[in-house]
C-alpha cells in the first residue's frame, strides 16, 4: 500500500516538476508546481512528517506561490521570448558542452554507486521512531530550546527580506 | 515499504529537474521556480533521512528552509518586478551591463 502510494505521489512530483520547467506560460508553471507540492506533501505524510506536510502546503503552496503567481499577474505574464542561442559565441559552444556532458555522466554513476552502498531496510521499519519523528509537540519543544537562537535570528531575516522587498521594489531605483 | 533510497533517488531526481530549469529556461520567474524545485528536493533529503534517524531534526531544518525560501522569493521578485522596469522583459539574456 505505501509502495503504491509512494509511486503515486513520486510520480505526480516529478511530472508536475518536469511540465514546470517545459511550459512556456510562466503561470501554468506556478499552478503545476503547487500540484508538484501536493505529491511532495504526500510523500511527506508517508514519512509519518505531518509537521512539514502541513507546512508544505500552508507556507509554499499558500504564501510563496501566491506571491508568485500575483508577481506574474502584475507583470501581465509575457509569454517567453525564442532563446537568443545567437549571442553564445559559436567558437566556446562545443567545449564546455562537451565537458558537462561528461561531468553528467560522472555525476550519475557516482550517485548511482553511493545508492547502491545505502541499507536496504524499510524506512518506516521501527514504529517506535515513527511516534518520536512525528510527535509536532516534540518539533516545538526543540525549535524553542535547542534551536531558539535560530528560530530568533529567523525573525531577523524575515524583517530583512520585508525591508529589502520594499526598497527594490520602490518606483525609482 | 519504501526504502530510503527510493527517496534520495526522488530527491535527486527532482533537484536535477530544478538544474536543468534553471539553465534551460529564459524567463526570470521560471527561473526562481526551478529554485524552488531544488530546495524542495533538499527538503524531502532532510525529512527521509530525519525519518530514517528517528529525529524531528530533520522537519526543523525543513522549517528554516522554508523561512529562507519565503525571504528568497520575496527579494527574488522584488528584484525581477525592478528589473522589469527597466528593460520591459524577462529575458535573462536582456540584462547584460554587467558583462563587458
Amino acid at each position: 500500500m505505501d509502495q503504491v502510494l509512494f509511486y503515486v505521489f513520486a510520480a505526480l512530483t516529478v511530472v508536475a516538476s518536469l511540465f514546470v520547467i517545459a511550459q512556456r506560460n510562466p503561470m501554468y508553471s506556478v499552478l503545476l508546481l503547487i500540484a508538484s507540492f501536493l505529491g511532495l506533501s504526500g510523500l511527506y505524510v508517508l514519512l509519518d512528517s505531518p509537521f512539514a506536510a502541513v507546512t508544505q502546503i500552508i507556507v509554499y503552496a499558500g504564501a510563496i506561490m501566491v506571491l508568485f503567481l500575483f508577481v506574474v499577474m502584475l507583470l501581465n505574464a509575457p509569454h517567453e521570448e525564442p532563446p537568443l542561442r545567437t549571442t553564445i559565441p559559436v567558437t566556446i559552444g562545443g567545449r564546455p558542452l562537451r565537458v558537462g556532458a561528461v561531468l553528467g555522466v560522472l555525476f550519475l554513476a557516482e550517485m548511482a554507486w553511493a545508492l547502491s552502498r545505502l541499507a536496504r531496510q524499510p524506512i518506516g521499519g521501527d514504529e517506535r521512531t515513527a511516534g518520536l519523528v512525528s510527535s509536532v509537540r516534540q518539533i516545538g519543544v526543540e525549535l524553542f530550546t535547542t534551536h531558539a537562537f535560530a528560530f530568533e535570528v529567523t525573525s531577523v531575516l524575515i524583517l530583512v527580506a520585508m525591508v529589502g522587498a520594499v526598497a527594490l521594489a520602490k518606483r525609482n531605483l | 515499504m519504501p526504502t530510503l533510497n527510493h527517496f534520495l533517488a526522488l530527491s535527486a531526481i527532482l533537484f536535477t529537474i530544478g538544474t536543468a530549469g534553471v539553465f534551460l529556461r529564459r524567463n526570470l520567474i521560471t527561473i526562481l521556480l526551478s529554485v524552488e524545485i531544488m530546495l524542495n528536493a533538499v527538503n524531502l533529503t532532510f525529512v527521509a533521512v530525519g525519518r530514517q534517524l528517528g529525529s524531528v531534526e530533520g522537519q526543523i531544518i525543513v522549517f528554516f528552509v522554508m523561512t529562507v525560501a519565503a525571504a528568497e522569493a520575496a527579494v527574488g521578485l522584488a528584484i525581477v518586478i525592478a528589473l522589469f522596469r527597466q528593460r520591459e522583459t524577462l529575458n535573462p539574456d536582456a540584462f547584460t551591463s554587467l558583462k563587458w
